[in-house]
C-alpha cells in the first residue's frame, strides 16, 4: 500500500534537501509519495530537475511562510 | 536515575563523559548510575581512515580501549543490545541480560552498505573500514597510471570526504611524477560539487585549475567490473581504470530489526534529539534521521547538548537548551592544505581559502581526539 511521506529538509545546509530525498527514494516503495520540506528556494528548482531526469513524477510545489513543499512520487 | 548509553563511538563516549561529570555528586550519592554497552571493547577514531588509505597514519593509532576513555563511574559492558523494549524501559542484550533504564540514549552508528549497489564492492575501493582503507594504500602504491574516477552514495558519513579523497589523490599521483598519466574524474548526486553551495563554489574551479574533470547528477545505479564502467541513475555512463567509492550508508542493523527507523536512522526531534513520541529516549550522532552531516563532529555537538539537558532533567527536573544543527568539518583541499566549514540550521558556512596552518590543525586533532572523547576538548 503507498504511502505518503514527509522529509524534513528544513534548515539542511547539508546534505541539502535534495541529497535527503536521494536517501529517502532509496529506502520507499514504488507508488509512494514523498514530500520534501525544505527553506532552500533552490529546491523548488533542483527538485523537479532531478526528479524528471531520473524518471520519477514530479507532483507540484508551493511556498508556505518560508517553507517549500515540494511533492514527488516514485514511479520505478 | 539510571541513564543507559548505548554505543561507545564518539558520541554516546562523549555524552557519557561529559553526563559523569556533570552527574559526579549524584554518582556518589547513588541518585544517577551511568552505564554503556558496546559492540567493541575499543574505541575507533573513523576519522583517521582518510589517512590510513594513504599511508600516513598506521592502524594502532586508531584506536584504544574504550575502558581506558570512560570517567570513573561509569559502568562499562561489552554486550551488545539486541532488543529495544521501550515501552517496558528496557533492552536486551546479546548475552542475554535485560538492563532497565530510566533515560536511554541510542548512539550505534552508521555502517557502509556498497553491497546495495550491484558490482560496487567487488570492483570499487573505499576506505570506511580498517580492511578497505589497507587496501586502498596497497591499490594506489601499484596504480601506474589510467582513469580514476570517484563515486559517491546517499546517504554517507564524512560529507567533505569525496572532496577530500579527490584532492588528495590528486597531490598522491603529483609527488609520484603519475599526474601526466591519471586522469581523475570526481561524480557527484546533486548538481554541484558539493551539497554545500559556499563549499561548491570554491571546490569546482579548484577542480578544473588542477584538471579534474567533474560531472553532477551522477548517482550511482550500477557498477560493470567487466566492462569497467559505472552507470547512473540518470542515465549515463563513465569509464574507470580505478573506480574509488564513497559508498552509501545505512544505521546499524539492530536499529532496523526493531523497527526504530527506516534504513536503521531513528526519527528525531532536531532541537531536543528525544527520539519522535518517546520523552526518555534520545537518539545522536548517525543514528539519527536528522537532514545534517554524519559526521564526527555532529555527534559531539549533539552530545553536548545532551549532556547538559539530561543533567538538568536529573537535577532540575527538565532540559535547558535546544541543539541547533552546529555541525563543524575540516576540509583536505590536498596533502598539506585545509580548510573548514561551519554551519547550523540557520547559518551556511562560509570557507576561507585552504591553508598550510588549518591542514596542520586537523593533523593536531587527529592526536587531541582522545582528550575530545574523554570529553575535555
Amino acid at each position: 500500500m503507498s504511502e505518503h511521506k514527509v522529509i524534513d529538509a528544513r534548515g539542511s545546509f547539508c546534505p541539502g534537501p535534495l541529497m535527503e530525498l536521494i536517501a529517502g527514494m532509496k529506502l520507499a516503495q514504488v507508488g509512494d509519495e514523498i514530500e520534501v520540506l525544505s527553506t532552500d528556494k533552490g529546491s523548488a528548482d533542483d527538485i523537479p530537475e532531478w526528479i524528471r531526469k531520473v524518471g520519477h513524477d514530479y507532483l507540484g510545489s508551493r511556498e508556505e511562510g518560508g517553507v517549500w513543499h515540494i511533492t514527488v512520487k516514485k514511479t520505478k | 536515575m539510571r541513564i543507559l548509553i548505548v554505543g561507545g563511538g564518539m558520541g554516546g563516549t562523549i555524552l557519557a563523559n561529559n553526563l559523569a561529570r556533570r552527574l559526579a555528586p549524584e554518582m556518589r550519592s547513588g541518585k544517577a548510575r551511568i552505564s554503556m554497552l558496546s559492540a567493541s571493547e575499543r574505541h575507533f577514531y573513523q576519522p583517521g581512515l582518510l589517512y590510513l588509505a594513504f599511508g600516513r597514519i598506521t592502524p594502532d593509532e586508531l584506536y584504544r580501549d574504550q575502558a581506558s576513555l570512560l570517567e570513573p563511574g561509569i559502568e562499562f559492558r561489552v554486550d551488545p543490545v539486541e532488543e529495544f523494549m521501550l515501552d517496558k524501559n528496557q533492552v536486551k542484550t546479546k548475552s542475554g541480560k535485560v538492563e532497565g533504564y530510566d533515560i536511554v540514549a541510542i548512539a550505534t552508528g552508521s555502517r557502509p552498505v556498497p553491497e546495495l549497489i550491484p558490482g560496487l564492492a567487488e570492483n570499487s575501493e573505499t576506505f570506511y573500514t580498517e580492511e578497505t582503507a589497507l587496501r586502498m594504500f596497497k591499490r594506489l602504491r601499484e596504480f601506474q597510471g589510467g582513469r580514476v574516477v570517484i563515486a559517491v552514495g546517499v546517504p554517507h558519513k564524512c560529507p567533505m570526504a569525496p572532496l577530500e579523497i579527490t584532492f588528495m589523490l590528486h597531490d598522491w599521483f603529483k609527488d609520484r611524477g603519475l599526474n601526466d598519466k591519471v586522469k581523475l574524474h570526481y561524480t557527484y548526486p546533486i548538481g554541484r560539487v558539493h551539497s554545500l553551495e559556499n563549499v561548491a563554489k570554491w571546490a569546482a574551479p579548484e577542480m578544473t585549475r588542477l584538471g579534474i574533470t567533474y560531472e553532477t547528477l551522477f548517482n550511482v545505479k550500477e557498477v560493470d567490473g567487466k566492462a569497467k564502467v559505472v552507470r547512473s541513475e540518470e542515465g549515463s555512463e563513465t569509464p574507470y581504470d580505478l573506480l574509488i567509492s564513497i559508498p552509501a550508508h545505512r544505521g546499524m542493523e539492530v536499529i532496523e530489526k526493531n523497527k526504530l527507523g527506516a534504513g536503521g536512522f531513528i526519527p528525531t526531534h532536531r532541537n531536543q534529539l528525544n527520539m519522535e513520541g518517546r520523552s526518555n529516549v534520545y537518539v545522536l550522532g548517525d543514528t539519527t534521521n536528522l537532514p545534517i552531516s554524519k559526521a564526527g563532529s555532529t555527534a559531539h555537538f549533539q552530545a553536548e547538548a545532551l549532556g547538559e539537558n539530561i543533567a538538568a532533567i536529573v537535577k532540575l527536573g527538565a532540559p535547558v537548551r535546544d541543539y541547533d544543527g552546529k555541525v563543524f568539518c575540516f576540509i583536505e583541499a590536498g596533502k598539506d592544505r585545509a580548510t573548514y566549514a561551519m554551519f547550523d540550521y540557520q547559518n551556511p558556512p562560509d570557507p576561507k581559502a585552504p591553508s598550510k596552518a588549518i591542514h596542520w590543525f586537523k593533523m593536531a586533532y587527529n592526536k587531541l581526539y582522545w582528550t575530545s572523547a574523554r570529553g575535555l576538548l
